[in-house]
């Protein structure tokens, strides 16, 4: 088998939010728990009962559960509010399968444009014969994790 | 969907061992096996599965069969996000316009 990276697009979102940047940029990020369909797409599933989004530049996003426990989503790799932000993303994971989310608010006409990339698939490739220290971090296991969604 | 099929071959606890055998390299079903509390015909009848759920790859090496990771399953990995940030995004869209009005 070949073990050759192939890139793999980046999965792009954009659209329109009656608001301003300021408030478009806050609501994604620190209000995060409003709109993000958590016990369907998180760790803790029910047990979930917020997501801490730490503002700052090397700062963790992760969810606390109703047991004291914590699962991180990823860390803050760029800050500039309200322009753009850059995470890593590895929710249930470690660092070393992080894909990369960045999120860019731009004010159009009378709201804001909201554009979303989410890329670096390619950290999910075969190994191969490389450093078996990651294994069990791979696709299955994040595919695992999204399961529940399907039986919405 | 493919992603469908790919989630539910792996809502089995073995057949997430044997994929995460595989993504430390191709392998004969007799090494899978031997490292699982399980069969080796339960092992074949696991890796079925999860190359007719498009996860595994299957050539021969003389006479033996060797099992690999289908790369193409990132692929549906990606199309699983794409479809998961257009649902989200609606949510966030609605959330933000219920808060604030741009002043």
């Amino acid at each position: 088998m070949s073990s050759m990276q192939t890139s793999v697009e980046a999965v792009r979102k954009s659209l329109v939010v009656e608001c301003s940047p300021e408030r478009a940029f806050e609501v994604f990020t620190r209000e995060v728990g409003s709109w993000w369909p958590l016990h369907e797409h998180s760790i803790g599933g029910e047990q979930i009962t917020e997501v801490i989004w730490e503002e700052q530049l090397g700062g963790r996003i992760y969810e606390r559960h109703a047991d004291g426990g914590e699962g991180e989503w990823g860390r803050v790799l760029a800050w500039d509010p309200p322009a753009r932000f850059v995470m890593s993303w590895y929710p249930g994971k470690d660092d070393s399968k992080a894909t990369e989310l960045e999120v860019r608010f731009t004010a159009e006409g009378s709201g804001t444009r909201v554009d979303l990339e989410h890329r670096g698939w390619e950290i999910f490739a075969d190994e191969g014969q490389q450093t078996r220290d990651n294994y069990d971090n791979g696709w299955p296991t994040v595919l695992a994790h999204f399961e529940r969604t399907l039986n919405r | 969907m493919a992603y469908a099929v790919a989630l539910e071959a792996l809502g089995d606890g073995t057949r997430r061992e044997i994929m995460e055998q595989l993504r430390r390299g191709p392998r004969p079903v007799g090494e899978i096996a031997a490292a699982l509390p399980v069969s080796r015909p339960a092992v074949s009848q696991h890796l079925r599965v999860l190359k007719e759920a498009g996860l595994v790859t299957e050539r021969k090496e003389g006479t033996r069969r060797i099992y690999g990771v289908e790369q193409k399953a990132i692929a549906d990995l990606r199309a699983y996000f794409d479809s998961f940030w257009e649902q989200a995004l609606a949510g966030y869209k609605a959330a933000a316009e219920r808060k604030g009005r741009r002043e």
